[in-house]
């Protein structure tokens, strides 16, 4: 998109427009000055949910030939195209500030950008495709929401599209749990060790507590980040907790009982070791991801150059006539 | 690797219903506008949200400045008479 600028203000009281607009709680757009910080930021954070949204797809679809039923099959190819969506939708979000799609995903492909940590875990059964639609983009979905009034606009307006696609998804891995633990002991079991599998990394996708959260305060004085990872992933466990319950799982905190003082349940120690060994490389499945990643996307190269060379013959088609 | 591009982008505005105002969606990379159309398509109407897409490519489009924003859009606050409660009716018209 071409700026047309009238006139060259100076950098500094542009800067403090931005300012300004921040305090009134307007949105930054991307035409708009703002810090170099404020830009850098919001690329590695919008990025990073563009990323963990494509990464996404990988334990998911995973299970689409082996879904039990049509039923399960369809339901589970819409919701991998929802997560591709909403990846692009973030990508095209994320290009705004500056940063071609072809940087990004050289970033993602050397290790520089990050995804969701989730998604470094297995899909082991189809429990799992309920664990992660009712857990996983049930924290999302926390996250998300929240998002819904940062600062910047393209990203606030992904968000609100991207909320309104997400309850699907999570309904959609409930009624899987539901199912299950209504099945055969089997299935209860297996429900059950989803649960306990999914559970912990479920909560460490809120990120460190506050204490420790390198990259809070200056999110939160450009209102980036509205709300705390801790108060965050409380509001997931308080409504999470009564879900469980109401199917007959039981969620794998011997530490968690409701706080009638604070009104909210209290949890136990997360294992954060756990969380950094994951996010530092060593999970389950980190190499996988990535190099699946790269594979496809060196399989597809062909398709986007003839897709450049067809454009290219119409051009001199056109010309020629 | 042969050379590789993610193509071209392309600004995607949708028309949510009949008779209603194109709203500006997101964008899509393509090729050509065929292309373009059909990728808007697919990433921004899975859900029944249009009856009619634009696509135009994003280096047509020409914005403002945002620095301009009080040159260009300030003089429209001190011409309240283009406001019709500005004007004094006799008392008893109706319909007016």
């Amino acid at each position: 998109m071409e700026l047309l600028k009238h006139s060259e203000e100076e950098n500094e009281e542009s800067l403090k427009h931005f300012e300004e607009k921040i305090e009134r709680g307007d949105s930054i757009e991307p035409r708009d000055t703002m810090p170099e910080a404020y830009r850098k930021h919001l690329i590695r954070q919008m990025s990073q949910h563009a990323h963990s949204e494509v990464i996404g797809m990988q334990p998911e679809g995973n299970w689409i030939t082996r879904a039990p039923s049509l039923r399960a099959r369809q339901i589970l190819l819409a919701k991998i195209q929802d997560e591709g969506g909403h990846g692009l939708y973030l990508y095209s979000a994320t290009e705004t500030l500056g940063i071609s799609r072809d940087e990004m995903i050289a970033q993602l492909h050397a290790g520089k950008a990050k995804y969701s940590n989730i998604f470094n875990y297995p899909a082991l059964t189809w429990a799992d495709i309920g664990a992660i639609g009712w857990l996983v983009d049930g924290a999302a979905i926390v996250n998300q929401v929240s998002l819904q009034r940062t600062s910047y606009g393209p990203y606030s307006r992904a968000m609100v599209r991207i909320c309104k696609e997400e309850s699907f998804h999570q309904r959609q891995g409930y009624e899987i749990m539901t199912k299950m633990i209504r099945g055969t002991s089997e299935q209860q079991q297996m429900a059950q060790d989803a649960m306990n599998r999914w559970w912990w990394p479920s909560l460490m996708m809120f990120g460190p507590h506050d204490s420790e959260s390198p990259h809070t305060g200056d999110a939160f004085r450009w209102r980036i980040k509205r709300h705390s990872n801790d108060e965050l992933r409380q509001k997931f466990i308080d409504k999470t907790v009564q879900q469980a319950e109401v199917i007959g799982l039981t969620i794998p905190d011997e530490d968690l009982k409701w706080n009638e003082e604070k009104g909210h349940y209290d949890h136990g120690p997360i294992d954060w070791d756990e969380f950094y060994r994951v996010i530092t490389g060593n999970g389950p499945c980190n190499r996988q991801r990535i190099a699946h990643h790269k594979k496809v996307h060196d399989d597809g190269a062909w398709v986007r150059i003839a897709a450049a060379a067809y454009r290219e013959r119409i051009k001199k088609q056109n010309d020629n006539q | 690797m042969a050379t590789d591009s993610q193509l071209e982008i392309w600004e995607v505005f949708m028309q949510s219903k009949s008779g209603a105002n194109y709203i500006h969606a997101g964008s899509v990379h393509a090729s050509d506008k065929r292309m373009a159309l059909q990728n808007a398509r697919d990433t921004y109407t899975r859900r029944g949200e249009g009856t009619s897409i634009w696509v135009v490519p994003a280096t047509a489009i020409v914005a403002s400045d945002p620095n301009d924003s009080e040159m260009l859009f300030d003089p429209a606050n001190d011409k309240i008479y283009r406001m019709p409660t500005f004007y004094t009716m006799p008392e008893g018209a109706k319909a007016i």
